[in-house]
């Protein structure tokens, strides 16, 4: 588990008590986010009629998030577009960049994944307490159900609303550390076997990498989908 | 034989994956919250930055371009819709200008034709016209000089037979006398001419 240990760059930054050092995850963090302002400023500088290739990379993901918004939340969600946008790249970036040899993966610790789970939790919430007022509570009296079924119904949709930011959470950091480890455990098969053995450990393990990359986009795709699913149930309130 | 060494193999391979996991020690380190602050404060702050950075700069320009882009094809294709209308146009134009002058050439032609064929026919009325005259001249000519050789012919005749009768008999014989038996033989002539 050596690739999930954070450990400080540079020196100890302290505010007040709290730790606030510098750490291979924030390097990370710095470096996805850099990455990402870098391949879309370029991709937007230029305005060719004909896009070239950097452009071309920033207009699809543009309008293939776009097309993901208005899908599932409809129009009254494009104020919450870029919202939704830089959270997309942000995972998608660290996903991808925790794919690299000795990179670390942002993502495969529950607290950053926790912690945007959370605001997307209580961010939907305000939302929707702001569009529909007290309102917004029917979202747990699902219509067309039997009086005597509808107390537990309703127990039963609070602890599914308020499982939500853990899900998702637990989600997206479950698939990249499940992903990782097993990589790693066939990795050191790969060493323990040696030369006569080690080739079938190997082979998985480059399938393994091909599927992970594949598991990083779709598990940003579903990180950013749920998102605007919530938003949809927090703007459009039909249950 | 095959069943060993695949009983074998996986034998070797829990063995390796009890060596792997052996050798790590104290759990998951997303459990360790020694540095879950740090984290937190790090990624509320590079994913502010990203998110402002992204609204405020970036999407902008990138929805203005797809923008631009989207209105300056539909702003082609409309000027090409309409170029090919003209252009439509311009043909029909030009197949007309063919079909006109095809017309007009084939009206000159003929007017020429008519224009040839009528100065034909009035320069050969006028030709006939005067031939006919020469000829109705040439036959009057012809029937005066008849009428007029008939007479000379007579008067020959009589001068003739005046001195024919002159020289066989000696003396004159009255010329009226023989100018009637002359007319009077000549008309014998034509009246048998005539039958």
């Amino acid at each position: 588990m050596y690739q999930f240990n954070v450990y400080r760059i540079g020196p100890e930054i302290k505010l007040g008590s709290v730790d606030i050092s510098f750490t291979n995850a924030s390097l990370f963090m710095v470096i996805s986010s850099l990455a990402i302002l870098i391949i879309f400023n370029l991709g937007a500088k230029k305005k060719t009629l004909i896009p070239d290739k950097l452009q071309l990379i920033s207009e699809l993901s543009y309008s293939f998030v776009a097309k993901m918004i208005s899908d599932t939340a409809g129009s009254k969600a494009k104020p919450y577009f870029s919202f939704i946008f830089s959270l997309f790249m942000f995972v998608l970036f660290c996903n991808m960049f925790g794919m690299i040899p000795y990179a670390f993966t942002v993502t495969s610790h529950i607290i950053v994944t926790f912690v945007l789970a959370a605001f997307i939790f209580i961010g939907v919430t305000i939302i929707g307490f702001m569009k529909h007022g007290l309102g917004y509570l029917k979202l747990f009296v699902p219509s067309g159900v039997p009086m005597v079924l509808l107390p537990l119904i309703v127990i039963i949709e609070i602890i599914s609303y308020l499982s939500r930011p853990i899900s998702l959470s637990v989600r997206l950091f479950a698939n990249m550390m499940a992903g990782h480890t097993m990589m790693k455990v066939f990795g050191g098969f790969v060493i323990s076997l040696g030369i006569v053995g080690g080739w079938l450990p190997l082979s998985f393990s480059v399938a393994l990498t091909g599927l992970e990359i594949l598991v990083a986009f779709l598990q940003a795709y579903v990180f950013a989908i749920l998102t605007c699913i919530y938003l949809n149930d927090a703007l459009n309130l039909h249950h | 034989m095959l069943k060993k060494i695949v009983i074998l193999f996986f034998v070797t391979c829990f063995a390796c994956f009890n060596a792997v996991f052996a050798a790590e020690s104290g759990g998951m380190p997303q459990l360790n919250p020694e540095f879950w602050i740090s984290q937190i404060f790090w990624l509320i702050i590079t994913f502010g930055i990203l998110f402002i950075v992204l609204t405020k700069v970036i999407l902008p320009k990138i929805s203005d371009n797809l923008e631009t882009r989207k209105s300056q094809i539909l702003e082609n294709i409309e000027t090409a819709d309409k170029q090919k209308e003209e252009s439509q146009k311009k043909i029909d134009e030009y197949e007309k200008i063919i079909i006109d002058s095809k017309l007009k050439a084939k009206n000159y032609f003929n007017e020429a034709r008519e224009k040839i064929l009528d100065d034909i026919n009035k320069k050969r009325a006028v030709l006939e016209k005067d031939l006919d005259e020469e000829i109705s001249e040439v036959e009057k000519e012809l029937s005066e000089l008849k009428n007029k050789s008939g007479e000379k012919i007579n008067k020959i005749a009589a001068e003739t037979s005046a001195e024919l009768i002159k020289e066989l008999i000696g003396e004159e014989v009255n010329s009226s006398s023989i100018v009637a038996i002359v007319e009077d033989q000549s008309k014998i002539n034509r009246e048998r001419k005539d039958v």
